[in-house]
Order: structure tokens, then sequence, then C-alpha cells
């Protein structure tokens, strides 16, 4: 019997078994950023301890970075704060810092992968539960929280127990207008919020297989929001494509010999598996959130659900997302006015995600009542639009192109909503409160849909917008 | 050694119902502006506690009965969402030792188990029951029996389940890891070496 990719990674990092019966697990990449690090340096100092392998950390600041000035000292003081005890931190151990204007600075699931950090095989961890977006490279990696952040600083290591792993493959070809947002939140719809919890979730299957890295990205990426610890997708030609001549990957002939070792941590053929799932590709449909978590969504083409239709714990959960959302059962979401259009985030914020919507609203025009911003993942991610001149035309169509960061999907910058607004947004969570107002509304769908919605100023189906075939 | 042994926690118990509460509701992303995490008791659930004029919602935590309990007890994929330990973090610094529900998300479980807060799961109807014990008398005694895997109510006993590691660590206080991580420094180092880490 072969191993997945999972147990061949687990394998190669376990340093050992605690009395406990956890495991420690070696962690090749540690990622950091102002939230919920800080803390764990503090811890350290608590404990008269250092950073055992300070070149095995990078950090950098993306959640309370403003999008519009990002002239120091910020205009928030305890935003100020956060990154001049990161940027102090990390001098002080010797870590590098990823910092605002240093050309790498960005959303830290964004910022590993375009440098190169984020390798097959290694295991990944970050306080951030998006740190599953790096399984898309064929890695374990871990959102965690900040007293295990200062584990991994201190040790290098996690106390961790060992997953089950459950495949789900999604085959054959995604219909024109569906995107791999559309795949990930049917994966979540159809598994629920907390169908995951225990499991690693391996993407796998022809429609997977021909999605680019920043797709893949985008699927691992709502893991977390499918209850699963983490994602990923063995590693094959597209990802050493995309790797080649990165900053931070091998060169040359060691970029090759590097290649041989990724290969061989993709699953076997004959890998065990927990749990399988098929889902068909030509199933999925555009689709959009209308309640309070991920896996309350609809296609463009269905109606809310009615709570009378469902008995027990459902009927209590749609009854109390639909009186949040103040929408009523049997109604389309297709319609439903919005007031904000937002494009970014660790799931939605990379160069392919701007160009695909550039081609789709050129000549095209957000509707008066809509505020729309789009904001680059990254330094890199705003460097390389505009090269291509992409800003212009997000302008041109009445976007606000803004500088990098995770602005409106978490409510720690300026951006939020205000009141009961509903924003369009191709972020990852559409909890309550979730875009900064206590009653605000957020509906996740694709890039492609929050443009359409931003065009029409109501959800609207891309399909038809963009007269696509 | 980093903690106490936790064997069994006593004390007030109230319920906070609701499936899928997740980590921004238990404390509001606004509220992760700090670089401690000493002041976060008081922004525990706070936009469910007071409305944008901080004015009071008589929410259940704040009901003068409901004070000074050190169990909280809600129902399933409780703490699902972002890694933030500011909720556990605000958890504890509210007063609360230990959490029941239905289910826990991951990442949530993991933080609490670190900082001390047993994560016990028990059945929906044992759950219903407690919350009536509780609203016809809100000073009523609970255990939580870490070691027994049951929680007291009352005159009432009901099974409950732990993760076996969780329980285990809280056992031999040994919930806290970073001790123990720190005594496998060599093997630690050798598994750097042999991957090309170090």
């Amino acid at each position: 019997m072969g191993k997945n990719l999972y147990q061949k990674v687990w394998d190669d990092h376990v340093v050992g078994q605690l009395e406990s019966g956890q495991y420690q697990l070696f962690i090749a990449l540690h990622l950091i950023h102002e939230v919920t690090s800080p803390q764990a340096f503090g811890m350290l100092k608590d404990k008269g301890l250092g950073v055992a392998y300070p070149k095995r950390t990078f950090a950098t600041v993306d959640h309370i970075i403003p999008t519009t000035d990002q002239s120091r000292p910020l205009g928030d003081d305890m935003a100020e704060k956060m990154i001049q005890v990161l940027s102090d931190a990390t001098q002080e151990a010797g870590i590098e810092f990823f910092a605002p204007r240093s050309g790498s600075q960005g959303i830290v699931h964004v910022v590993g992968p375009e440098l190169g950090l984020t390798q097959p095989g290694m295991t990944i961890c970050c306080g951030d539960s998006h740190t599953s977006t790096h399984g898309a490279f064929g890695c374990i990696a871990l959102g965690i929280g900040t007293s295990q952040v200062r584990d991994v600083l201190a040790s290098q290591t996690l106390a961790m127990d060992p997953l089950k792993v459950r495949r789900i493959r999604v085959e054959g070809t995604l219909s024109t207008g569906v995107t791999a947002k559309d795949v990930t939140l049917h994966i979540i719809r159809m598994l629920g919020v907390n169908g995951g919890v225990g499991y690693a979730y391996e993407y796998a299957g022809s429609a997977i297989e021909n999605m680019s890295m920043e797709e893949r990205m985008t699927v691992c990426n709502m893991s977390i929001e499918g209850g699963a610890r983490c994602g990923y997708i063995n590693p094959d030609q597209t990802t050493f494509d995309f790797l080649k001549g990165k900053e931070r990957t091998p060169q040359g002939a060691e970029f090759d010999s590097a290649v041989e070792r990724w290969k061989s941590y993709a699953s076997d053929a004959d890998a065990s598996y927990d749990d399988e799932v098929v889902i068909q590709a030509a199933e999925i449909k555009p689709t959009v959130t209308w309640g309070i978590t991920p896996a309350q969504s609809i296609s463009i083409e269905e109606l809310t659900p009615d709570p009378e239709a469902v008995e027990g714990l459902d009927k209590d959960l749609i009854n109390d997302a639909l009186s949040y959302m103040k929408f009523s059962a049997n109604e389309p979401i297709k319609g439903t006015k919005i007031d904000v259009a937002f494009i970014g985030s660790c799931t939605n914020g990379r160069l392919s995600d701007f160009e695909a919507v550039a081609k789709l609203i050129e000549g095209k025009h957000v509707a008066a009542n809509v505020k729309a911003i789009a904001v680059p993942g990254s330094e890199k991610v705003d460097v390389a639009a505009r090269a291509l001149g992409l800003h212009k035309t997000f302008e041109a169509a009445g976007f606000e192109w803004r500088l990098p960061g995770c602005s409106m999907c978490l409510a720690m910058n300026p951006d939020k909503l205000v009141g009961d607004e509903i924003c369009a947004s191709s972020s990852n969570r559409n909890f309550v409160g979730r875009q900064g107002s206590p009653t605000g509304r957020t509906l996740l769908m694709s890039p492609m849909m929050v443009a359409a919605a931003a065009i029409e100023g109501q959800v609207a189906d891309a399909r038809e917008v963009f007269g696509l075939e | 050694m980093t903690g106490m042994k936790i064997e069994k926690i006593s004390g007030k118990g109230v319920y906070v119902a609701g499936n899928d509460i997740d980590t921004d509701r238990i404390i509001p992303a606004r509220f992760l502006k700090c670089v401690t995490f000493d002041e976060l008791g008081p922004a525990l659930f706070y936009d469910e506690r007071f409305d944008t004029d901080d004015n009071s919602k008589h929410h259940v935590l704040d009901k003068s009965e409901h004070r000074g309990a050190q169990v909280l007890i809600s129902d399933a994929n409780f703490g699902c969402g972002s890694s933030r330990e500011h909720a556990p973090q605000a958890i504890q610094k509210f007063g609360f030792k230990a959490v029941i529900a239905e289910s826990f998300a991951e990442i949530f479980h993991g933080n609490c188990t670190t900082l001390g807060i047993p994560c016990v799961m028990m059945e929906k109807a044992d759950r219903e029951l407690i919350a009536e014990i509780i609203a016809s008398d809100a000073d009523t005694d609970m255990i939580v029996d870490i070691e027994g895997l049951k929680v007291i109510c009352g005159n009432h006993v009901f099974n409950v389940k732990m993760k076996d590691s969780a329980r285990e660590a809280f056992l031999a206080a040994s919930y806290d890891p970073l001790d123990t991580l720190l005594v496998a420094r060599s093997a630690v180092e050798e598994t750097a070496k042999r991957l090309g880490y170090a």
C-alpha cells in the first residue's frame, strides 16, 4: 500500500512522539504577521527563550495596514505600534521582515508563494487560519494560535495529532463562468462548515489538475471554512513551472534536483484515504452565499432556502441566517441590491484574479450606488498589475485601485462596511459582523461575480452580464 | 511542567446558545488590535452584548445571576473560523475555566488546550437539560470531571467526551507543550539537517 502526500510529509517531519501521545513535528517554514505573532515574542521573553531557527521564519504586515495611505507613522496609533513591535522583535531575533514598501510586503499567504518560500513537501505554519492556502504546493500548511507561534519560534516544532485524509476528487471540466472560488464554495456547501474536522483535504481529479497555481491556492485557502485543518494538492508540472525562477527557490541544477525530491512527495497511485468524495465539475455553477457561514450558499440560479422545508438544527440555522441577512425564504439571490464590491484578500487577491476581471469590465462601469474597491494581495501583485495597466482598467470602470493588504476581508483596517450595507465580496468569510459593522452583510462569490454585481448594482449572473458562453 | 494538573473544574455555568459560533463573534476583529492579551476579557462576545453605542443588550453573560460563571456552554462547531488565540484568551480572561459544547472547531480546540481550558463534548439533550437547570437556578454548582469524563450539574450526572490527547495533557499538566518540545533539541537538529533545513 502506498502513502498519500500527507503521510509522506508527516513522516518526514516527525521528530518523535511526546508523552501525551501527540507527535513533535518539525516546521519547515514559519510565517508571522502583526496580529497574532507580536504577543508570542513577549511570551518567549517571559520564559527567557530565544528564537531557535530565525532563518526559517519570515514576517510581513497585512491585517492592519491601510490600503489608502500607508505613510508612517500610520494614522491609527495601535496599528503603528503593532507594526513597530513586530519590526523590533524580528530585527532582534534576526528574522527577515517584509516591511511595507520593501517591495515584498503583502498578505502573508500571497507573499510566501510568490517569493517561492512555499515549496512542495514542506510543513508550513502561521498564526492565521488561511495558512491552508500554501497546501496548493503540496504542503501540510496549518493555521495555529499564538502560543503555538511561540512554540515554533522557540523550538521550530509543534505538538500535533495526526489528521485523517479525505480525498475530494473534482472530475471533469468546469463550465464557462465557473471558477476555483465556485469550486471551493460548492465543496463547503456539500460537506458543511464542520465536515472537515479531523481531516486534511486532498483535492484531486481532473478539474483540480487543470487549474493554475493561483486557482489551486483559492481552493486550498478555504479548506478551513469547511472545518478541515489543512488542504493540499499534489505537486505536478504546473507547480514546478510556477516555482521556477522565483526569488527564493533553488536555481539551475539545484532546482532540477529539488523537483525530483518534490515529485516524490505526491500521493502514490495506490495510496489509501480515510474517506473519499467525488464531485462532478459540470454540476458546479456560479455560487453565492446567502447566509452567515460559508456553507450557506446557493447557485446564482437558486432561491434562498425555506426553513419550513427542513427539521431540527438546520431549521434554526436557516432562520437565524435569514434574519441576520434580512432576507426572505424562497427568494432569488439574483437581483439582491449591493452597496459595496470588494475584490481582493488571500482567497482572490492575486494577479490572475485581477487579470480575469479586467478583461470583462473593459468598457463597462460600476453602478452609481456601489462603492467598488480592488485591493492587490501584495506589493508584487500591485507592481505586476500596474505593468499590465490593469489598475487603469479598474479605475476607468469605477473601481478604486488600492494599496496591498487584507483590506475589507476582516475589518482590522479602515476598510469596513457601515450599518447593514451588503458587500459582494471575493473574500472567505461571511460571518456576522466580519466586515466591520455588527450588522454588515457579506455575500461571498468569485471575483468575476463581484464585478458583475458591481456593474449591475445587484447580485447578477456573470455569464449573462459579460456574455460568457 | 508548565502548569498545574487540571482534573476537575467547579463553578456556575452559563449557556450561550447557537451553532457555528465563530471566533469573529467571540471577539470581533477590532479588539485584535493589541500587542498583549491582557485586556481582552471585557471584549468577549462584545457585539452580541453591546450595541454600536456601547449600551448593554442584556446578553445572558451580563445577567447578574450569571456573574462569576466558570463554565461556558454552547452548541455545535463552537469556535469556528479564524485561528486567533484572542478568542480563548478572552474566554479565559472573562473568567471561564472550561467550555462545554456539542463539538469544537479544531484550531480553537488546540488553542484552548494549550491555555488550559478543557473543551468538553456533550450531547444536545444533556446540554438542554443543563440549560433548564441553570435557567431555574443560576447558582447550581457544576463540576466538570476531566478524569472521570463526567459533568455533574445539581443532581444530574452526564457522560461527556474529550479528545484523548487533550485529556491526558490536562491530567499530566503537560497541556502547554513548550517545555516538552524543548527537551528534544538534538533530535530537532538532526531532523532539520536530514531535511536540508539547517
